[in-house]
């Protein structure tokens, strides 16, 4: 099917698209103007701050209570998105390959567990988590994320590695490969753009958790930072906190928009070519 | 090197479905064997299961002397060459190249030796550095034959390796693999489902149908003395004749005329349970104008006289088609013939006769031709079985053998 790449088409789309980008980003600016201004002209409703003030950065890093919910997102997000893709990738792969009894019920039971409503099984989870002791630890919070990050992992991964030509596999173990070798050396590094692709997705989600991150801990111990924003307080009951909270809202933004363009440049389309006839 | 014994090999799925039977086959040491045959024949199964890709569900698989049912393909020391080249995307062409030896764990130095030297053999020194999304089609079937030649492995195995090069470039890539089989003398198993790579690339071609072999032989011997219907239909371009014959009065009456029969045959159609009718094949090159034939050579043969089609002039010589009359042949094989080649193709069970005649032939379209066809080189065919009745002790001896 031939594109039509006439001006006006060529106008039109890119019209939409600024369209959408402005509609998408606006919030987002607007947190990070708020983040800009200082308490005297929080208010005045203009975008663009009048007075340009660093002073809401400065109390959320003074905090105790930030920097350490920082340090928990970091570490229960990265665990979590490191466990849920290797076991997701190790499931996709025997999903996409081989035929086992139970694959279908397998296949069935993640489906099942991405659409259950995790609200309902807040109370459950709270009550099991306070019986082993894990209320309130980041075993408690990764555990719960990779149940739940576990289907998407492995539904991007299988349409992945179905991309990937079986002949491969069969090359690689006729020239003398294992099948973990050839696992490792032909089919991983074939479906890196799928992992990293997964590896965002997953950590998007555990990063924006607020549901089980807010019921499942108490303490600094495990609260993660969508949480701790929402325990923000000014330094006394009649002060504004909502600088500060722009403030580490765009904080926490940063690492987000980091994670997507680092691994942007590995997620090429396109890199079986030249494997197979085409 | 080795050589590769199949002794009773079958493969069967679990649903039931036979894909492979008893499949008895001797490859020699250092020898070329073809496995042909139409799609889903079972040839690309049997190649799997002597690569190791496939279990086999019954029988023995012996190479270099040794059962090996039960080795991993790994362990077989096998190399293939796959119809989809399968190279490594993520790798140059060296690497490729390198992967078996790296994965078998020689010191660098060797490797890249080894590399160099396969790569000035298939002529892709100056690619080496490359990767294959940057290569071509003939280049990619070179690099994935590098990839079998380097390790040196007791066997080559090859499924359909040409098939999707342009038709230039598959009779180019055909000597060179023909050359490089001969240079190395690595014991070779080729599965195609062209007939032309099979007569031309072969010692023995294996002609398979429908998971049973037909016929084991030389690409001459295949096309002189077909043991059946469907080896006469499927070796050969353009394919056999095939006329409906009934059996009559000790003859044989056909669209051609009349063809006599010699004692062997007339006997073996005396039998209680012998077919009444038959099928008569005839390959083009087998008919002559009339006019040219000496009256030696016509003493031979019958002629006839049928209305000319198409002459398609070949410079060297003439494909003359005639349309005669009378019943069409019929017969499974030749069904599942025309349904391999495609019905436009495979006009030799229609009421389309194909000839090849002399350059020197008047002949011309339209018009009416008299032709001679030779009775010693004609083959019949029981249709129910398929057996062809003018075989003896292998050979056949045409219609009026005694």
């Amino acid at each position: 099917m031939a594109v039509e790449t006439t001006t006006r088409a060529k106008l039109r789309w890119g019209l939409l698209d600024v369209l959408v980008v402005v509609f998408a980003l606006i919030p987002v600016l607007w947190i990070a103007s708020l983040s800009f201004k200082t308490p005297a002209t929080l208010t005045d409703g203009k975008f663009i701050p009048r007075e340009w003030t660093l002073d809401n950065y400065r109390t959320i890093f003074d905090t105790d209570q930030f920097v350490r919910a920082l340090i928990n997102s970091i570490g229960i997000a990265l665990i979590a998105t490191l466990i849920a893709v290797v076991l997701g990738a190790m499931a996709a792969y025997a999903i996409s390959r081989l035929d086992f009894p139970g694959k279908k019920l397998l296949v069935g039971v993640s489906l099942l567990i991405a659409m259950f409503p995790q609200v309902s099984l807040v109370s459950p989870l709270f009550e099991i988590e306070r019986q082993l002791g894990l209320f309130d630890t980041w075993p408690g919070l990764i555990l719960p994320y990779i149940t739940f990050a576990l289907p998407l992992a492995i539904y991007t991964l299988s349409a992945f590695f179905k991309q990937i030509p079986w002949d491969l596999e069969k090359a690689a173990k006729m020239d003398g490969a294992t099948q973990g070798q050839a696992f490792r050396r032909v089919i991983a590094p074939l479906a890196a753009p799928g992992l990293f692709t997964t590896a965002i997705l997953v950590f998007i989600f555990c990063w924006n958790d607020f549901l089980f991150a807010i019921t499942l801990t108490s303490t600094e111990r495990a609260r993660t930072v969508p949480v701790a924003l929402s325990f923000f307080t000014g330094e006394s009951q009649f002060e504004d906190p909502t600088g500060a909270i722009c403030a580490a809202a765009v904080v926490i933004t940063v690492p987000i928009i980091l994670f997507v363009l680092f691994f942007q440049r590995r997620i090429v389309s396109g890199l079986t070519s030249g494997a197979v006839k085409g | 090197m080795a050589d590769i014994v199949l002794d009773k090999v079958s493969k069967s799925f679990p649903d039931g479905t036979v894909a492979v039977q008893d499949v008895d086959l001797e490859i020699a040491d250092g020898e070329f064997v073809i496995l042909v045959g139409p799609s889903g024949c079972g040839k690309s199964t049997t190649l799997n299961m002597i690569a190791g890709l496939e279990d086999i569900s019954s029988g023995e698989l012996r190479i270099g002397g040794q059962r090996v049912n039960d080795k991993a393909p790994r362990d077989r020391d096998i190399a293939m060459v796959f119809q989809s080249y399968a190279l490594y995307p993520n790798m140059t062409v060296r690497e490729n190249m390198a992967f078996p030896l790296r994965l078998a764990k020689l010191d660098k130095e060797t490797i890249n030796q080894k590399v160099d030297e396969a790569a000035k053999v298939l002529e892709l020194t100056s690619l080496l550095d490359r990767k294959p999304a940057n290569l071509s089609g003939g280049q990619r079937q070179r690099v994935a034959m590098g990839r079998a030649i380097v390790r040196q492995p007791k066997a080559f195995l090859m499924d359909e390796p040409l098939s999707n090069l342009d038709a230039k470039l598959r009779v180019q890539m055909r000597t060179v693999v023909s050359r490089l089989q001969k240079q190395l003398g690595t014991t070779t198993v080729y599965v195609t489902h062209d007939q032309t790579e099979a007569m031309t690339l072969g010692d023995r071609v294996v002609i398979m149908r429908g998971g049973a072999v037909q016929q084991v032989g030389p690409p001459q011997e295949l096309y002189d003395h077909p043991r059946n219907l469907f080896v006469a239909g499927f070796i050969g371009s353009p394919s056999m004749n095939f006329l409906h014959a009934a059996v009559q009065d000790g003859g044989l009456h056909t669209a051609l005329g009349n063809v006599p029969l010699g004692d062997r045959v007339r006997r073996e159609l005396e039998a209680a349970d012998a077919p009444r009718e038959l099928i008569l094949g005839i390959r083009p090159e087998h008919f002559e104008d009339a006019e040219l034939v000496d009256d030696d050579t016509r003493r031979r043969g019958i002629e006839f006289e049928a209305p000319v089609d198409i002459v398609e002039s070949m410079g060297s010589d003439k494909y003359v088609y005639f349309t005669v009359e009378g019943e069409k042949a019929s017969a499974a094989e030749l069904e599942e013939l025309a349904a391999d080649a495609g019905a436009a193709d495979f006009a030799g069970a229609g009421g389309n006769l194909v000839t090849r005649l002399s350059a020197e032939s008047p002949v011309a379209e339209g018009q009416s031709r008299r032709v001679w066809f030779n009775l010693e080189k004609i083959h019949l065919f029981d249709p129910g079985t398929g057996r062809n009745l003018t075989l003896r002790e292998g050979r056949s001896a045409g219609a009026l053998g005694d």
